[in-house]
C-alpha cells in the first residue's frame, strides 16, 4: 500500500479558503477509534476464553458417558448428571411451549391491533418494567400461584410448575422482541395488504409475520437461553439437587443443570468441583445446540422470504 | 373558488365531495374540498408538497382510517353512497377501491403469490392462473416475466415492480384506481410504460392520480384538480383545493391566478 498524497489534485483557490480538510489528523481519530474497539472486542473474548479454557481444563477429563448416564451419588467419581440434564430438557420445553405462543401473540395484539392509547401505554411501560424484576420474584410468585394454588394442576414442586415460573420470567423479553420486530416491518406492507382488501389479521399473518420471524425466533432464543441459566426461580420452586431418577413432566422431585452445578460448587470435597466443572460443559453444550438449531430454523426462514 | 365541471364529462359521477375537511387530530389539514370525480376519466391532483394531494386521495379508500386521529367532516359519496357511513365496510370499499402507491411495494413473495393473495383473500373462485396471467397481461408484464413467476416480486425492476402492484390492484376487479404518485420512482421510460397503460385501463376503472409531474398531468389526464398550501399560524402547512376542471382549461386557461402560476412553472 502506497501512502496517498492529499495534494495530488490541483487545488481550486476559492474551495482551499472555505475548507481545511485535515486529512491526517481525520486518518488519525479513525485509527484511534478502530484500535479502541478492537481493543473493547478481545478483552471481552480473551475474558472468556480464559473462563471456558479453565472450565475445559478442569471439566473434560470427568466428562464421559458414565457421567451423563448416572445419578447423583455421595462419591464424586460416581455422581452423574442423568437427572438435572433430563430436568433442564424438560424445563426448556415447558418453557418455550407456553411463552413462545402467548409472548409472541402479545406482542402482535399490542404492535398491530391495540393502537396508541392509554391502555397500550399503561401495558407497555409495565413490560417493559417487568423485564428488570429480579429473578427471584418470579420464583417466589411461581411458589404461590403455580406451587400452592395451581397445586392440583400443576402438581406441586415439578418441572410443570417451574417451566411455568421461567415461561413467565422471559414473557417479557419475548413479547419486547416481538414488538420490536414487528416495527422493522415497512408500513407500505401494511398498507399493501389492506389496500387490497385484506383484514389487519390476514395482512399480519400473510405478509408482516413472516418478515418479523426470524427477528422473534432470534430474541426467543435468547431469551430462552437466559431461563435455562437461572437458578434463584428453580431454589424456590422446589427443584432438588439429589433425584435419582428420571423427572417426569408432572412428578414431585427434579432438578436442573445450573442446580447441580452450584450444589456441587458449594461441597468441600475438590473432586465434585470436578463435577461441576464437567456439568458447566453439559449446560453449555446444550446452549450450543439450541442455539444452533435456532439459527437453522431462522435461516431456512430467511431463505423462504425471499 | 372552486369550479364545478360545467361541461359534463363521461358518463357519470364516481366521486362526489362537498364540503369535506380533512383533519389529524385536531389539526385541520385540508379544507373546503368540492370534487365531483367522473366515471372511467383520468383525474389528477397536482400541487406543491404538503397541500394534501394524498391525503384527499387516501380516505377514497379509507386508508387514512389506519392513522390514529384522522377524520373526515363533510360530505365524500362514493356513488351516491357515503363514504364513512357506519354501514360501509372498509375492507370491502377496499376490494372496489384498488390502490398503487409511490414507491413500488410488492408483497416479498413470488410474483404469482403477489397477485394471487388480493384474490385469495377476497373468496375468489376461478382459475388463479387464468387471473394471474390475465391480470398481468393487462398491466402490460406478462411477456417479461411469464418464465419466472414463482421469483420475488423483489427481484424485478422497478418500473416492472410498479407495474406488478398494478396487475396486483386490479385482478380483485376493482371499480377505481387510486394512484399515488406512481411514476416518482421510476425512470422516464417505464413511466411513459405506465402511462401507456393508465390510457387502457381508463377504458375499465375510474382513475385518480396525484403527481409532482404537471407534464404527467397534462399528457395523461381528463380532469385536473390543483391544491395549495398555506401556512398556519403554528407553522404547519394547510391544503386547500384551488380550482378544479377539465385539464384543458387548467393549463391553457385558468381562472385562478396561483394556477396560472403553477402551471407555468413560476412557484411549486
Amino acid at each position: 500500500m502506497t501512502a496517498t498524497d492529499p495534494n495530488a489534485f490541483s487545488q481550486s483557490s476559492s474551495a482551499e479558503q472555505h475548507f481545511s480538510s485535515d486529512l491526517s489528523g481525520r486518518y488519525r481519530l479513525d485509527n484511534i477509534f478502530r484500535i479502541a474497539s478492537w481493543v473493547a472486542t478481545v478483552t471481552a473474548l480473551v475474558v472468556l476464553a480464559f473462563l471456558l479454557i479453565d472450565v475445559l481444563i478442569d471439566g473434560i477429563p470427568r466428562l464421559d458417558w458414565q457421567f451423563i448416564t448416572s445419578f447423583p451419588s455421595r462419591s464424586a467419581e460416581r455422581a452423574g448428571i442423568l437427572a438435572p440434564l433430563v430436568g433442564t430438557i424438560w424445563l426448556l420445553f415447558v418453557t418455550a411451549l407456553f411463552a413462545f405462543p402467548i409472548g409472541v401473540g402479545a406482542g402482535i395484539f399490542l404492535e398491530e391491533f391495540a393502537g396508541d392509547n392509554l391502555f397500550a401505554r399503561i401495558l407497555e411501560v409495565n413490560i417493559g418494567n417487568l423485564a428488570a424484576v429480579p429473578s427471584i420474584i418470579y420464583g417466589l410468585l411461581g411458589l404461590a400461584v403455580f406451587v400452592r394454588v395451581f397445586l392440583p394442576i400443576t402438581g406441586g414442586r415439578t418441572v410443570f410448575s417451574a417451566g411455568l415460573t421461567l415461561a413467565l420470567l422471559i414473557l417479557p423479553v419475548i413479547i419486547v422482541a416481538t414488538r420490536e420486530a414487528l416495527r422493522a416491518v415497512p408500513s407500505s406492507l401494511r398498507q399493501a395488504g389492506m389496500a387490497l382488501g385484506a383484514t389487519r389479521w390476514q395482512t399480519v399473518r400473510e405478509h408482516v409475520l413472516p418478515q418479523a420471524f426470524p427477528g422473534i425466533l432470534t430474541g426467543t432464543i435468547l431469551a430462552l437461553s437466559r431461563a435455562i441459566g437461572e437458578t434463584a426461580p428453580l431454589i424456590v420452586i422446589g427443584a432438588q439437587t439429589f433425584v435419582p431418577f428420571v423427572p417426569s413432566f408432572r412428578g414431585t422431585g427434579f432438578s436442573a443443570l445450573p442446580i447441580q452445578i452450584f450444589n456441587w460448587v458449594g461441597r468441600p470435597q475438590a473432586e465434585f468441583h470436578v463435577n461441576a466443572a464437567a456439568g458447566i460443559i453439559v449446560l453449555m453444550i446444550v446452549l450450543v445446540a439450541m442455539n444452533a438449531t435456532a439459527i437453522y430454523l431462522r435461516n431456512r426462514f430467511q431463505a423462504e422470504k425471499m | 373558488m372552486q369550479t364545478n365541471p360545467s361541461t359534463a364529462v363521461g358518463t357519470g359521477i364516481t366521486f362526489h365531495v362537498a364540503q369535506a375537511n380533512y383533519y389529524y387530530g385536531s389539526f385541520l389539514a385540508v379544507s373546503n374540498v368540492n370534487l365531483d370525480i367522473p366515471e372511467r376519466k383520468i383525474t389528477a391532483f397536482i400541487g406543491p408538497s404538503g397541500c394534501g394531494k394524498s391525503t384527499v386521495l387516501r380516505c377514497f379508500n379509507r386508508l387514512n382510517d389506519l392513522i390514529p386521529g384522522a377524520h373526515v367532516e363533510g360530505t365524500i359519496q362514493y356513488r351516491g353512497v357515503d363514504l364513512y357511513d357506519k354501514s360501509v365496510d372498509a375492507t370491502e370499499l377496499r376490494r372496489r377501491i384498488g390502490m398503487v402507491f409511490q414507491k413500488p411495494n410488492p408483497f416479498p413473495k413470488s410474483i404469482y403469490e403477489n397477485i394471487a393473495f388480493g384474490a385469495r383473500i377476497n373468496g375468489y373462485k376461478g382459475d388463479m392462473d387464468e387471473l394471474v396471467e390475465q391480470s398481468l397481461r393487462k398491466a402490460a408484464l406478462w411477456e417479461e416475466v411469464k418464465d419466472k413467476l414463482k421469483e420475488s416480486g423483489l427481484s424485478i425492476s422497478g418500473g416492472q415492480q410498479q407495474r406488478l402492484c398494478i396487475a396486483r390492484a386490479i385482478a380483485i376487479e376493482p371499480e377505481v384506481l387510486l394512484m399515488d404518485e406512481p411514476c416518482s420512482a421510476l425512470d422516464p421510460i417505464s413511466t411513459l410504460r405506465v402511462e401507456d397503460l393508465m390510457h387502457e385501463l381508463k377504458e375499465q376503472f375510474t382513475i385518480i392520480i396525484v403527481t409532482h409531474n404537471m407534464q404527467q398531468a397534462s399528457r395523461v389526464s381528463d380532469m385536473t384538480a390543483f391544491y395549495n398550501a398555506q401556512a398556519t399560524e403554528k407553522g404547519g402547512k394547510q391544503g386547500y383545493l384551488v380550482e378544479y376542471a377539465p385539464t384543458q382549461t387548467i393549463f391553457n386557461n385558468p381562472t385562478e391566478q396561483a394556477t396560472q402560476d403553477y402551471v407555468s412553472g413560476r412557484f411549486g
